[in-house]
């Protein structure tokens, strides 16, 4: 029952198609929905990645007819958006859902039912944004979709931007609150909140972010629909309404959404130098502290987005220097990183790989980042390629190397196969070279006068060399991509079996049990003794973790079909409104709307009344699982 | 959670006496902590649109104290029932809780009932939705509390009617006080809605 | 150590490509200020960015240092590092430096922001008003105080202060002349200040900054700074422009004189000439005298009938209709020589 390559990439013989397409529809296993996550990031990634290439491919030459206009802003509009909500959000939840509960010593979330319910409606969610590429044209206000453009000024598109992030948003606020659960009820005896591993810190105060600042984007994309739908004036301002209200919501969310990507990687970084440097975590506590300010200060800097909305110059200040702020906590993160391989012994993994080249490229996006804060200089980088290469030198430089990091570091822990080093070490040479020379001549673009969401630039401006360059590196970063793809496919054929303390120097519960993990993650609850109470024990001479139970049966959760169908419902529900044109038509659409809420309070429903009282797995079994897996 | 456990071996507090009670117990205050954040924007759009009335009618012209009044008092009251509902639970007296859930459910139907009429009203004075940005913000306002009284209804009818068979165990148990929950809460924006809407707009120019 | 050699390898293909490219051209880049406001914001960049250098090399080095220094040798396998929790003295420094560099930065930061958002306090005598609307996808240029309404070409005087009331017609814009200053939105139903100033004569190149339709990026416009003789002479021609109407005072050939009545009968609902004629497309009064078509395009006879003809050719989403089937070729040589006649200058 537990993920492996084989129950993943072929349907079982004997029970065929249908039996494989039901495991994977109706579990609530925390590891398998660690799984779904990934693949479904995974798919949205190649398509924002082929966006992405779009783009530069528009971008190689002035006055360049391939992509413009309306198609050009389009394909902006979904890079964006995808990568943030459909890439980059996903992978954090799968990693979230394949490592915390391991990481604290649970056999799974406090809510597995509600964590298959997000994954579903995150994945919907994306698949009701891009079917808006068949159904008459993308949407095209950029990923922060600002009013009026976006509600009084755009099609069709824009519809399938609200309803489809607003399932999606749904989803991702439930798994928010299911891993602030997780953590804070379901941790073993003996693991205290200051001796939890710093990827569940972070996926600790992510999740608070998440409880946080969603709800903000949920109130700013209603306020767009019922300005769309029913004529609202929320902001139209020939009527009263006010447009920086969205600009406020959107980054009331938006700045809190950017801290919700970083910080899980910055924990993965944690993990992934700690255990490659042979070394604790250095400086654990001010880690931690860093964590939860930087979590804090995520909801006070807001309008550093809006410095030229014209808010005068006493709130831009007052912004500026809690922007700054932020400097010092992410600073303390760096060198605490840098003085954990101090005195280590680093071994030069893919996934060590990433993590260490992460450190410069994050501390360059970071430098950027203090340098846009200052509100008069901000003038000049505000809406220029200055910002969209800070930006991505932050989230590709920041969020996506960590993400590989962990990609590559817990592979083996999720499919029980390790990647292909070799393969792996291509596909981080082409991708990170690849990536300097894409976005760091960005900076100078920027200032030399080329604004964002630009489709063309006009030839005689100088901007062409750098635009030639960026655009090369784009196909650097995409051969690393495509190698990455191919180690994962290699990996699922030919790929090493993983032990369970799969690079030998694990030092966090995790590594501790078998890889893949058993489907009740851990036979007997593990005592915790420490920070690395893993390490601890080897260093004791110990094999085997304390166990603080008797071996005996253990309690799971049924699986249901029961998420899949609430996320059809609420896609439903999206489509009734995304076709409801105004007339005669409007009825038929709200008609499905209406049965899609109907559907939706039916399987709510359905789940109140009957309870789940899921199944045991027996101390045999568990004994003979234990057996047969490779330790 | 076997249903072999019968009244007697129940605990004190049976709401929180399993893991899952437990979960379920803090994960509500939490999502709470979201739904907070959802009202705190909405209040956030009308208070800065809550002038702009476009040539239409404007708060002061609108509203009358007695009607909200009344809707205050009795959404106050049901989150009183609703506390006797969880205080019955607690000294597992089925029957006891099942009515005054029938109470808190009563109350907030007339609750409803009193605010489409309001409504209807507004509306018959050319207060409609697409009017002015206070309209607007007024209705989403307003109206996204009213959806969530109506979701509380069903939501609490639901779990009232399943009573009758499943009675009061560590499985329902929680499930009754996270109801009442979420009906406090209801309540306590009402108070936000009914300061901040109604009194201001009718007081403050 | 790999790593290090590689990006030091990758170091003289970015130096050789920005020498390639300078910094930007002249008019057109940040980096190139022409003006008090842009030579503020340049010299802000530059502290910023030497502070945050100095942070950049601290961290490479150590960096640096740690990975080569510490990396696992052959023969090492049973080598346990010592398990350090930390170094309070250590922790203490780099949060301290931190905010010592922060304060240091903070303090250019707060004055400039204040002094470049300092408008309305100088002399009404000593700076020029001008109102700047952004419509879908070209810019309107008001001057309350002279009464002359342009689009697309910006005329300033070298020197003086210029205040900038800003605003949309229908979407958020931001106005932008990266040589001169940085930029400021415009805002449907709300005005924002900018002020700037050009130290020497010559055309810059203006831009949209914020994402507002299809083409967004053809949204450009140019400041012409003269000297402050030149401009007073542009005023007065302007003015007497804006006063006489569209049929006097002016020797067209007979093929502009067909044009003259296409445009009346055609173009007039939208385009005003003077003070006459509608206010949703840009007032084209001097229009023979700009430098580009649609703020980008070479300003020709051909380039401009190709513009009658299917204007969303070129500007992807503009209000202007097609011309192409409703006027005959005939008719549009004619509104284009027309066109070219509107000149103000004496």
């Amino acid at each position: 029952m537990s993920v492996n390559a084989e129950s993943l990439m072929q349907p079982n013989q004997k029970n065929g198609l249908f039996s494989w397409l039901k495991t994977w529809l109706t579990t609530v296993d925390h590891k398998k929905i660690a799984v779904l996550y990934l693949f479904g990031g995974g798919l949205f990634f190649l398509i924002g990645g082929i966006e992405a290439m779009l783009i530069r491919l528009q971008l190689t030459a002035p006055e360049n007819h391939f992509l413009t206009g309306s198609a050009y802003n389009q394909v902006l509009t979904m890079h964006g958006t995808t990568m943030i909500f459909f890439v980059a959000m996903p992978m954090i939840f799968a990693f979230m859902n394949a490592v915390v509960p391991l990481q604290i010593g649970a056999r799974d979330v406090a809510f597995p039912f509600v964590n298959a319910l997000g994954f579903w409606l995150f994945f919907l969610g994306g698949i009701i944004l891009n079917l808006s590429w068949f159904l008459g044209g993308a949407p095209e206000a950029g990923w922060t979709a600002y009013a009026p453009l976006s509600t009084e000024y755009l099609g069709r598109g824009m519809d399938f931007y609200v309803l489809g992030l607003q399932v999606a948003g749904a989803g991702t606020l439930m798994g928010g609150i299911n891993f602030l659960v997780t953590i804070i009820n379901m941790r073993a005896p003996g693991m205290t909140f200051m001796r939890m591993p710093l990827f569940t810190w972070t996926a600790f105060v992510t999740s608070a972010l998440i409880l946080f600042a969603f709800p903000a984007l949920t109130v700013g994309l209603f306020e767009i629909f019922f300005d769309r739908l029913f004529g609202g004036n929320f902001f139209n301002a020939t009527n009263g309404g006010n447009s920086i209200i969205f600009e406020h919501i959107f980054w009331i969310f938006g700045h809190p959404e950017v801290y919700i990507l970083i910080l899980p990687s910055f924990g993965i970084l944690s993990e992934v130098i700690s255990t490659f440097s042979k070394k604790r975590l250095f400086g654990y506590h001010s880690m931690v502290f860093a964590t939860i300010l930087i979590g804090f200060l995520a909801f006070m800097v807001w309008v550093h987005h809006m410095f030229t909305v014209g808010l005068g110059p006493i709130a831009n200040t007052i912004f500026a220097l809690a922007t700054m702020a932020i400097a010092v906590p992410t600073g303390i993160k760096i060198f605490n990183w840098i003085f954990t391989m101090w005195g280590g012994q680093i071994r030069f993994t893919t996934a060590n790989l990433y993590a260490v080249s992460f450190i410069p490229t994050f501390v360059m996006g970071g430098v950027t980042g203090v340098m846009l804060a200052i509100p008069a200089a901000d003038f000049q980088f505000q809406d220029s390629y200055f910002v969209v290469a800070h930006f991505h030198y932050v989230i590709v430089g920041g969020v996506i190397l960590g993400l590989f990091a962990g990609l590559y570091y817990w592979w083996p822990k999720m499919f029980g196969r390790c990647l292909n080093e070799t393969l792996g070490k291509i596909n981080f040479w082409f991708f990170f070279i690849g990536f300097h020379v894409t976005f760091f001549p960005q900076h100078f673009l920027g200032l030399m006068g080329m604004p964002r969401r630009y489709f063309t630039y006009l030839p005689g401006e100088h901007l062409t060399t750098l635009n030639v360059v960026s655009s090369i590196g784009a196909i650097g970063m995409a051969i690393g991509v495509i190698t990455l793809v191919v180690n994962i496919v290699y990996t699922f054929v030919k790929g090493e079996k993983a032990e369970g303390d799969a690079w030998g120097t694990g030092r966090t519960l995790e590594w501790s049990i078998p890889s893949p993990a058993p489907e009740y993650n851990f036979a007997q609850t593990p005592l915790v003794k420490g920070i690395d109470t893993y390490w601890k024990e080897k260093m004791d001479g110990n094999k085997k973790v304390t166990a603080a139970e008797p071996l005996g049966d253990v309690h799971m959760p049924s699986p249901s079909i029961m998420p899949f169908l609430m996320s059809i419902s609420l896609t439903i529900v999206s489509f009734g409104f995304i076709f409801s044109d105004k007339g005669v038509h409007r009825t038929v659409s709200f008609a499905v709307a209406g049965i899609g809420i109907a559907m939706m309070l039916g399987c709510m429903l359905v789940r109140s009344i009957k309870d789940d009282s899921g199944f045991h797995i027996h101390k045999e079994e568990i004994i003979e699982t234990e057996k047969g897996m490779s330790k | 959670m076997s249903k072999a456990e019968n009244v007697e071996t129940i605990p004190a507090h049976p709401e929180t006496a399993t893991l899952e009670g437990k979960n379920k117990f803090i994960g509500f205050w939490l999502f709470l902590g979201g739904e907070t954040v959802l009202f705190g924007t909405l209040f956030a759009t009308f208070l800065a649109l809550r002038n702009k009335t476009n040539g239409g009618p404007a708060a002061h012209d609108l509203f009358s104290l007695s009607t909200v009044f009344a809707a205050t008092v009795i959404l106050l009251v049901s989150s009183l029932t609703s506390v006797f509902a969880v205080m019955a639970m607690r000294d597992r007296a089925v029957g006891k809780m099942q009515f005054w859930f029938l109470i808190t459910v009563l109350l907030g139907i007339a609750f409803l009932v009193l605010e489409i009429t309001e409504f209807k009203e507004y509306l018959h004075e050319h207060l409609g939705y697409s009017t002015s940005a206070f309209s607007s913000s007024f209705y989403t306002l307003v109206g996204t509390h009213g959806c969530h009284v109506l979701f509380g209804v069903l939501w609490i009818s639901t779990i009232t009617i399943q009573a009758f068979k499943k009675g009061i165990t560590t499985v329902t148990a929680p499930k009754y006080y996270v109801a009442s929950l979420y009906w406090h809460f209801i309540d306590v924006v009402w108070v936000f809605i009914f300061t901040v809407v109604y009194l201001l707009g009718i007081a403050g120019r | 150590m790999k790593k290090w050699r590689q990006s030091l390898r990758l170091l003289p293909l970015f130096l050789a490509a920005l020498a390639l490219s300078g910094c930007g051209k002249e008019g057109v880049s940040a980096l190139k200020p022409e003006g008090e406001v842009a030579k503020e914001q340049a010299s802000l960049m530059l502290i910023s960015l030497l502070i945050m250098i100095v942070v950049v090399l601290v961290v490479g080095f150590l960096f640096t240092y740690a990975m080569i220094k510490y990396r696992k040798r052959p023969g090492q396998e049973d080598y346990i590092p010592k398990q350090v929790e930390g170094n309070t003295k250590l922790e203490l420094t780099w949060t301290i430096i931190p905010i010592i560099l922060l304060c240091i930065l903070a303090v250019p930061t707060i004055s400039k922001t204040f002094a470049l958002s300092d408008n309305n306090t100088s002399k009404k005598s000593d700076v020029l008003k001008i109102k700047v609307t952004g419509h879908q996808f070209w810019w309107e240029f008001e001057y309350p105080d002279q009464k002359i309404t342009t689009a697309q070409d910006l005329y300033i005087p070298v020197g003086k202060k210029v205040e900038f009331d800003i605003t949309s017609k229908d979407l958020i814009h931001a106005f932008w002349v990266p040589a001169l200053g940085g930029k400021q939105d415009a805002n449907p139903g709300q005005t924002n200040h900018l002020w700037l100033k050009a130290d020497k004569e010559g055309t810059y190149k203006g831009r949209c900054a914020e994402l507002c339709g299809s083409s967004h990026a053809l949204m450009y416009f140019n400041v012409k700074a003269v000297s402050d003789k030149e401009f007073k002479h542009w005023v007065k021609d302007m003015k007497a422009g804006m006063k006489s109407a569209p049929d006097k005072d002016r020797v067209l050939t007979a093929s502009a004189k067909q044009g003259e009545e296409v445009f009346k009968n055609n173009c007039m609902s939208c385009h005003a000439v003077g003070n006459k004629g509608g206010q949703i497309g840009p007032n084209l009064t001097n229009f023979a005298d700009r430098d580009n078509i649609g703020g980008f395009e070479k300003h020709t006879k051909s380039e401009v009938k190709k513009w009658i003809k299917d204007p969303e050719s070129i500007k992807p989403g503009a209000k202007m209709p097609k011309f192409g089937k409703k006027l005959t070729d005939d008719q549009i040589n004619a509104l284009a020589d027309y066109l070219f006649t509107l000149s103000v200058k004496q």
